[in-house]
């Protein structure tokens, strides 16, 4: 059987759940019998090409997000929502009760620090969206994989289930929200 | 004894009871999360939906009657639950890293017994003020669920009245009862039923949210549905809640 | 138009008693355009009721507010009657010559312009409240002249008269249109017949509910006089608020003599002394002409202490008011209404007629229902049987509105096809009719061969018409915005998926919709009818399931052929920061998928 492609990134995201992948350790080297990756921080790859699965991990902040997360699901067979900030919005999503022009104003103009430098309008930026989704919401998501981050052997029995063609059923203790 | 069916298995009843009651008496789960058991059924979750005798009713409030097949544990009703748990998640702003409740949450735990893994629909990002005016008391509605418990225990056992309800439809919101509608100015105090009732993190005592720590705790130990069965009453005191 | 007047004089109305908030509260509104956060704390006190619970009363009825509303404040009704005769376009017209923002207040507190549920006025629209009271037939004159006379200040009761004209456009009468004056005849029959004949008559005529779940009358006063209770009250349902419906209106404008006798009887038939009627805030103007014919009835020993002279037969009905609540129709809700509280309905059993106001034995039935109840009491219910079907015994009163050459009042024997009253009302080129308003059922042309009875179209009465130029989306739209905003709350389902449902076809509306939302809609009906708490949440898909089954192509013809789109508009919600930057390059927009 030939190998499954995996793409990983992490839009408004903190990189922890790339953090707990790592931390399946050894279960590593199983993991990479079966598969092998594409588009991912561990590759270097700049962009996704024809995949199987895609792991998603943080929210949808700004356009460029929306850009990366639309390469995923044109590319990716199944499309997972990988951790909190994907599912949820999470930690970056605390910031939707507060308005953008208020946040933008305190920050580069009115506040000490940045203040008196101007509102970056560099069109290299990308622009932030008036507030931060789970990706659920601006693509379609087949699975969804909770936790702050999911811990290593929630991620494993994830891909293992997924890899072996069951539907992921995670169980007491390894679904977790937190 | 009189009894009914639960997903096959005969539950005895005490006249005056509803289904809820005497299944967790018999030592049978079926989710919830309004209803406590030192306080009047209150019906407005909905997680302990049946199907009795064929049609779909509130076990909470139900009353138990002898021959009726209730039929819980099935992948239909299981589907509602879990649609409702994503509701509530969609509704409020439920962010479980952040909340000293999270692994003592009773939302959360039923979300993780029904293995409900997204809200599914579009976040309402609801903006809801918290009230930190209270030097030993945190009340954060954007994790309140709208249970009524708080009010009810503020009422029936505190005697204080402290919290009551505003608005109507998805604008329907918890009020404080003080002139400035901040809880500092209220007569809430901290060994109140109405600050331990609480099923979600909306009212928590400062200064103890992590005395255990997080991977230690309620949830994290065993599943809801193997918990929920020690807080239900001892055959003693069945009779008193109905 | 109420004047200031002090609270002692405000509180003096009422008895001093908690089951009398609502009725200050309302009181205090029409004086204040609001309430004062003083006036609800020293209601509080007065009435002994937590703050926080008068703060609650407050924010669930719509017709009050704690902040001051505009001493114009001007509701549109926006039933889709009233959208169809042309009110969104109308409301914008005012809002555009007051320059003014539907749903803010003017900056100097002048006025206020926004949309509310139906007003019952669906034969005469469009239609609005104007400081509650109402104004028919709108047109763009009539809005130019509105707008003129708010700038002028000039207060509402020096408007034209005709504009407050409503008109009763009976069009079609039977048995219960063409019955005379009441004043003591049923009355007298009853007292004739005594309590258990009276009640026997009912049972004899089959009589049921004509609030739509039709239940047999008789059954429902035979269980109230059995229960045990310390006092029995009788009450009736004027909160006709099932948008399209608006025969109670008529009901008590021509026919009120009728219903007061009707729960005179029914008093008499279950021993209570109180009655109550409930009025729905939108017919506050009827208030006063509903209590000179109490006091006339008073006066002629029809109410007061024994009635027709009967030693011990003591009763009188006092008339309670709503503030904008739909849900306050459902008789529970209804009773913690007039209780004085949020309009939540009650879980059931106990069931009213046991456990119903101040938790005493109480009957709640329809204005109609009454009706016919004193015409029963007057002539036996043999007679009354031989009219209608197997099933639904009697005569029906219809409200009948949308797009026909004369919508109005029809009454007919229960067993009417739909086709007959589209013929009798003068509708052409129809493609659809909704029976029984929102919450009823949506019918296409190969079902107007259906019957009005219980055994078919089981309903209140309301045929809203659509021609051949409507889009059913729209009405399926409104609908959902309806429930939305008349959902209590008080259940998950309904609180949660009344605003999910309503965020999906406002989402269809704009085309952005797919598949996926046909989906959720299918999915939020499952939830709503198996586990809400009432007949608002078991209801409120009904229209848009009726309409997806039957008209599915007026909802996929908006559909994007996508899969599935975002749930918000992408490239809008950069449009802060676009604006904030100043930047309007390729990178500072998204563009939609192809």
């Amino acid at each position: 059987m030939s190998k499954l492609r995996i793409a990983t990134t992490s839009l408004a995201g903190c990189f922890g759940c790339h953090t707990s992948l790592l931390d399946i350790d050894e279960r590593l080297f199983e993991l990479l019998k079966q598969v092998e990756f594409d588009r991912s921080p561990l590759t270097d790859i700049k962009h996704c090409g024809p995949c199987d699965i895609g792991l998603i991990e943080g929210g949808i902040c700004n356009a460029e997000n929306v850009e990366v997360l639309r390469e995923f699901r044109r590319n990716c067979k199944l499309l997972v929502a990988f951790g909190a900030c994907a599912v949820t919005g999470g930690l970056p999503a605390q910031r939707n009760h507060l308005d953008l022009d208020a946040c933008l104003t305190e920050v580069y103009l009115t506040e000490p620090g940045l203040a008196n430098g101007g509102i970056p309008n560099d069109p290299e930026l990308p622009l932030p969206l008036d507030k931060v989704h789970p990706l659920h919401e601006v693509v379609k998501v087949d699975y969804f994989l909770p936790g702050c981050p999911p811990s290593a052997d929630a991620i494993w029995q994830f891909l293992s289930d997924l890899i072996a063609g069951r539907t992921p059923h995670l169980g007491h203790g390894l679904i977790q929200y937190d | 004894m009189n009894s009914f069916t639960l997903d096959g298995t005969a539950i005895p009843f005490a006249p005056g009871q509803t289904v809820l009651q005497a299944a967790l008496e018999a030592g049978r789960y079926i989710p919830h999360l309004c209803y406590h058991p030192e306080f009047k059924p209150h019906g407005s979750c909905k997680l302990c939906t049946v199907q009795a005798n064929g049609r779909p009713a509130a076990a909470c409030t139900l009353p138990a009657q002898a021959g009726l097949v209730i039929v819980s544990d099935s992948e239909e009703i299981n589907g509602l639950r879990r649609t409702l748990v994503q509701m509530l998640f969609a509704e409020g702003n439920h962010f479980c890293p952040s909340c000293e409740k999270s692994g003592n949450c009773l939302l959360q735990a039923l979300g993780y017994d029904l293995g409900v893994v997204t809200a599914g629909f579009r976040h309402f990002f609801p903006d809801r003020p918290v009230d930190a005016s209270h030097p030993d008391i945190w009340l954060d509605f954007n994790r309140c669920i709208l249970c009524e418990l708080c009010v009810r225990a503020s009422c029936e056992v505190d005697g204080k009245c402290v919290f009551a309800l505003s608005g109507r439809g998805i604008d329907k919101h918890l009020v404080v009862n003080s002139l400035s509608g901040r809880l500092a100015d209220s007569a809430i105090g901290l060994d109140d039923k109405a600050v331990s009732v609480c099923p979600v993190g909306a009212i928590l005592k400062k200064r103890v949210g992590f005395a255990v720590p997080i991977g230690q705790r309620r949830f994290d130990i065993a599943p809801i549905s193997a918990q929920a069965l020690a807080d239900a009453p001892r055959p003693a005191a069945i009779g008193d809640g109905a | 138009m109420p004047s200031a007047v002090d609270l002692d004089t405000l509180l003096a109305r009422h008895p001093r008693r908690p089951e009398s908030l609502l009725q200050v509260l309302c009181d205090i509104q029409a004086v204040h355009n609001h309430i004062p956060a003083d006036l609800a704390v020293q209601v509080a006190e007065a009435l002994a009721i937590p703050l926080a619970r008068v703060r609650g009363v407050i924010g669930f009825y719509s017709f009050l507010c704690s902040e001051p509303a505009g001493r114009f404040r001007l509701l549109f009704s926006d039933d889709i009657t009233d959208r169809m005769a042309g009110s969104q376009a109308l409301m914008s017209a005012l809002c555009g010559r007051l320059w003014l923002e539907p749903g803010k207040v003017s900056e100097d507190g002048l006025v206020s312009v926004t949309t509310t549920s139906c007003i019952g006025m669906c034969d005469q629209g469009p239609a609005l409240l104007a400081n509650g009271w109402p104004i028919t037939r709108l047109s763009p004159r009539r809005i130019d002249t509105i707008a003129d006379l708010i700038r002028a200040e000039a207060p509402v009761a020096d408007w034209p008269a005709e504009f407050f004209r409503v008109a009763d456009h009976i069009r079609r009468r039977d048995r219960l249109l063409n019955s005379g004056p009441m004043v003591g005849a049923a009355l007298a029959a009853g007292l004739a017949r005594g309590p258990e004949g009276v009640i026997v008559q009912l049972e004899r005529a089959s009589l049921r509910g004509r609030g739509g779940a039709g239940f047999p009358t008789g059954r429902k006063w035979r269980a109230c006089r059995e229960a045990p209770g310390d006092a029995r009250y009788v009450v009736g349902n004027a909160d006709e608020g099932e948008p399209g419906t608006f025969k109670d209106r008529v009901l008590l404008t021509r026919h009120a003599d009728l219903l007061f006798e009707g729960m005179t009887v029914c008093a008499l038939a279950i021993g209570a002394r109180q009655g109550f009627l409930y009025l729905r805030g939108e017919y506050r103007y009827l208030l006063e002409p509903l209590q000179a014919i109490l006091a006339q009835r008073r006066a002629a020993g029809l109410l007061g202490a024994a009635i027709q002279g009967r030693a011990g037969f003591d009763f009188d009905i006092a008339i309670h008011l709503g503030a904008g609540a739909y849900i306050c129709g459902e008789e529970s809700a209804l009773i913690e209404s007039l209780e004085g509280k949020r309009g939540i309905p009650r879980n059931r059993p106990p069931f009213p007629v046991t456990h119903g106001y101040r938790q005493q034995p109480t009957v709640v039935d329809n204005v109609e229902t009454f009706c016919a109840a004193a015409l029963i009491a007057l002539s036996g219910g043999d007679g009354y049987r031989a009219i209608g079907t197997e099933q639904s015994s009697g005569t029906k009163v219809l409200s009948v509105s949308g797009d026909c050459a004369r919508p109005g009042i029809y009454e007919y024997p229960f067993g009417v096809t739909v086709r007959q009253v589209l013929t009798d009302c003068g509708a052409t080129d129809s493609q659809a009719v909704q029976v029984g308003g929102p919450s009823g059922a949506c019918i296409g042309a190969d079902e107007f061969d259906r019957r009005l009875c219980f055994e078919d179209l089981a309903s209140a009465g309301a045929l809203v018409i659509f021609d051949g130029r409507r889009d059913l989306f729209e009405a399926a739209h409104n609908f959902t915005e309806f429930f939305a905003r008349e959902s209590c709350g008080f259940c998950t389902p309904c609180r949660v998926g009344t605003a999910m449902l309503q965020d999906i076809m406002a989402k269809i509306a704009a085309g952005h919709g797919t598949r996926h939302e046909l989906d959720q809609i299918a999915q939020l009906a499952r939830v709503l009818q198996q586990s809400a708490h009432c007949g608002l949440g078991h209801s409120a898909c009904n229209p848009t399931l009726d309409m997806l089954k039957r008209f599915r192509p007026t909802f996929e013809r908006r559909l994007k052929t996508l899969d599935f789109e975002p749930a918000f508009d992408l490239d809008g919600a950069l449009a802060r920061a676009r604006a904030m930057t100043g930047r309007d390059d390729a990178g500072a927009h998204i563009r939609s998928e192809p």
